[in-house]
């Protein structure tokens, strides 16, 4: 099993609900899993929350979760994507003293080859901002961690779309929405007949 | 406006409940407050533990096809619900908990009787909410009773803060059917139902397996007419059994660990196997991996989560049993199976004279649990409703047991709840006062909920209490001998005296040790509708057979301590 494991994606749809983070990270709880990443934030549809979790896993175990997570009421939907199926970044913060940058001569030669910008610099500290994939980011992390201490790192934890031309959560919630409006209009017509 | 109490007792009307199963305390004194001035349209069941609340809405949700109502307080109370919780979820039982909680100025500050009634539950239950504001009372109310009911059924909990009790509320109701994140019954596509009878059609061996799932979507007639159009021999699961009536032509019996070996080798030798409304639990599998191998496998489930879990399937169909069957029945071919039906023959037979026959008409003087449960089934022809605890009494009763009606065997069977069995009998008895109701019990299993014989003597709850008393934790014993080197660890159990038990609760009692004595016994229980204590002393070292052991293939089963099962010999 170890060896079939990869790095998945789960994209999760749902409303925004008390308690339902903690239905979904249970989930991963109850198969032992790890949680690699995790991002929570209000998606491009109104009122419906995108959360975002990788894990590294196997095939079956990956797909029989994505289902548990779906099952969960307030879910709307859940996706389960490998790299291919994704456009993905993450955000890195670096906070490193300023002295030792200053004492390298390829500072500046080292930020652009990484593409990263400077948010803030003071005497004591710099702060660098980086958007990237995992490798990148982890380089650039090694890069500072060479100039001296990195005194904070941090990541936003993968953030993606798709590389699909089918929006289906919105197919979905106009389904949904066609389907109450069907619900109603029978359930009138039956009031009437009654 | 009316209170948030009013508004809960006017919702659960509203959502025509008749029946409550509830203790009272701190938390929730202003909800029992209000439940004085509807205590004739609501009738509340005190029980003696919350646990015994929790099982008897079981019990009555599961012979009644209804949600079954528990109302008790914040902390312990709530704490004490969840076993029961945990066993609905997992055994598909419709229920709404209302548990009190404690004012929410007061949440997360470990107040007197304050605890994460979500956090605990929201793993375990279909559905947890807290209700913070009266005015919420409504839409929770029927969102809960909705979900608990569509679909794959389950246990939703309600966790009604003290603000929202006590506080005003412009009442309103309105029933839900609707939830845009929810789709409780998916309609399976026509092109899967094709290719299922395609392969039915084209199968020389078809074989199925349902389970509650029948029971669920009502669907025992479209399964009956399936089986008789396509001439199709099928096992039931644990929670299957009663769909279909024991003496259907078409019925080989339980499968599983302690199943017919008709079932269990049909289920290794057919080519295509149709599982209807069922889990795969591992308890009816045996060792996943060499389970039906040799078979197509098509999956009919309500519930995607459920479409390859365990088992990897040919086709799974994703919809509503009834809605399945009725679709596909029609595009099934008239088929006559006699000769595969007829390889039954051999296995039913060994059956019949290694395992069946020593259990209910046994050479030792001493009583079987076989025995007993052969003869109160005989007695009662079907009628009642059986429920059972956990163990060898549920084993014995599901394979002696004899059903025509549906919904008649009530017992924990995910979960595996020692304990459940007296309780979830009040319950069903309360849901069915008209049918007798008999609950088959160890010693172990009835002392876990003893305290529940208190509500039999208050509520007059007529339940026949059949206590298969053989001194042991039978069915761990039973796997201390076979695979524990006979280390007989915490397994052997002293008894109180039970006709003093008996005779303290007011419940009509007699105790059976000679098989003379037996049938008059059970002529006696069965004469009036009071409730009645069968203290039957049994064999100490009683065993259920066949049994397939944990790990083996459902085709490797013991018939007894010294012999296996051997097809074609």
């Amino acid at each position: 099993m170890e060896n079939n494991k990869i790095l998945y994606t789960i994209a999760i749809y749902s409303e925004n609900q008390i308690g339902l983070l903690s239905a979904i990270s249970n989930i991963f709880v109850r198969h032992g899993l790890n949680i690699e990443s995790l991002t929570a934030c209000p998606s491009a549809l109104e009122g419906i929350h995108k959360i975002t979790v990788t894990t590294h896993c196997d095939l079956h175990r990956i797909s029989v979760i994505t289902r548990q997570i779906e099952k969960r009421i307030d879910v709307v939907k859940a996706f389960l994507y490998t790299d291919d199926d994704l456009f993905f970044r993450e955000v890195a913060l670096y906070k490193v003293p300023t002295e030792n940058l200053l004492n390298y001569a390829h500072f500046e030669d080292l930020i652009e080859r990484n593409a990263a910008r400077i948010l803030e610099i003071n005497r004591k500290f710099t702060i660098i901002q980086k958007t990237g994939q995992d490798e990148s980011i982890h380089r650039l992390y090694v890069e500072l961690q060479q100039l001296g201490a990195v005194l904070q790192f941090a990541r936003s934890g993968r953030i993606a779309v798709t590389n699909s031309d089918r929006e289906l959560v919105t197919e979905f919630l106009q389904q949904r929405q066609h389907d109450q409006v069907c619900k109603k209009s029978s359930q009138e017509s039956k009031d009437k007949i009654i | 406006m009316i209170t948030g109490s009013e508004a809960l007792m006017q919702a659960l009307i509203a959502e025509g409940v008749e029946t409550i199963f509830g203790y009272p305390g701190g938390q929730i004194m202003p909800v029992y407050d209000q439940l004085y001035d509807y205590r004739d349209c609501l009738h509340h069941v005190l029980v003696r533990h919350e646990q015994g609340a929790i099982h008897a809405a079981q019990g009555y949700a599961r012979v009644k096809g209804v949600p079954g109502v528990v109302i008790c307080t914040s902390g312990p109370g709530a704490t004490n619900v969840i076993t029961g919780v945990a066993d609905a979820i997992i055994d598909s039982t419709p229920l709404v908990v209302i548990a009190g909680q404690v004012n929410v100025g007061l949440l997360g500050t470990d107040a007197f009787q304050e605890t994460d009634v979500l956090g605990m539950t929201i793993p375990i239950a279909k559905w947890s909410w807290q209700i913070r504001r009266p005015e919420d009372i409504p839409w929770a109310v029927a969102r809960a009773f909705y979900i608990a009911k569509s679909g794959r059924p389950g246990p939703v909990v309600l966790d009604l803060t003290r603000d929202a009790q006590i506080g005003m509320l412009d009442f309103h109701y309105e029933p839900i059917d609707f939830i845009r994140s929810y789709i409780p019954c998916p309609v399976a596509s026509q092109e899967s139902i094709e290719e299922a009878a395609r392969l039915i059609n084209e199968a020389q061996r078809p074989f199925v397996v349902f389970g509650q799932g029948v029971i669920l979507s009502q669907a025992e007639a479209e399964l009956e007419a399936f089986l008789d159009k396509g001439d199709i021999p099928a096992g039931s699961t644990l929670l299957g059994l009663s769909a279909l009536r024991s003496d259907n032509r078409h019925f080989m019996g339980m499968a599983g660990m302690h199943g017919r070996i008709a079932t269990n080798v049909m289920t290794q030798h057919c080519d295509v196997l149709i599982a209807i409304g069922m889990r795969f639990d591992d308890r009816v599998t045996g060792k996943m991996s060499t389970y039906a191998t040799q078979a197509k496998i098509i999956h009919i489930d309500i519930d995607n989560a459920e479409i390859n879990k365990n088992i990897q399937v040919y086709l799974g169909i994703l919809g509503d049993a009834k809605n399945v069957l009725s679709r596909l029945t029609p595009l099934i071919a008239e088929a006559d199976h006699a000769d595969w039906i007829s390889t039954a023959d051999e296995c039913r037979n060994t059956e019949y004279e290694k395992v069946i026959s020593p259990e209910i008409h046994p050479q030792g003087s001493e009583l079987t649990m076989g025995e007993v449960e052969n003869l109160v089934a005989e007695y009662v022809k079907g009628e009642a409703i059986v429920v059972t605890d956990v163990g060898q009494n549920q084993m014995t009763a599901a394979r002696y047991s004899r059903f025509t009606h549906s919904r008649s065997l009530i017992t924990s069977g995910g979960l595996g709840t020692m304990g459940f069995g007296l309780p979830a009998a009040i319950g069903a008895k309360t849901a069915a006062p008209s049918r007798p109701v008999c609950l088959f019990v160890g010693d172990g299993g009835l002392q876990m909920t003893i305290q529940e014989l208190g509500t039999i003597m208050q509520e007059g709850t007529g339940v026949k209490i059949v206590l298969l008393n053989n001194n042991w934790l039978g069915n761990v014993r039973q796997w201390q001998q076979l695979f524990w080197n006979e280390r007989y660890s915490a397994t052997r159990m002293m008894n109180p005296d039970y006709a003093s038990l008996a005779a303290a609760y007011g419940i009509a009692y007699r105790q059976v040790e000679q098989r003379s004595e037996l049938a008059s016994a059970v002529e006696e229980m069965f004469a009036d509708d009071r409730p009645f204590l069968l203290n039957v002393h049994v064999i100490e070292a009683g065993m259920v057979f066949p049994m397939i052991p944990p790990g083996k293939s459902v085709d490797e089963i013991m018939l007894n301590t010294n012999e296996w099962f051997e097809y074609g010999k």
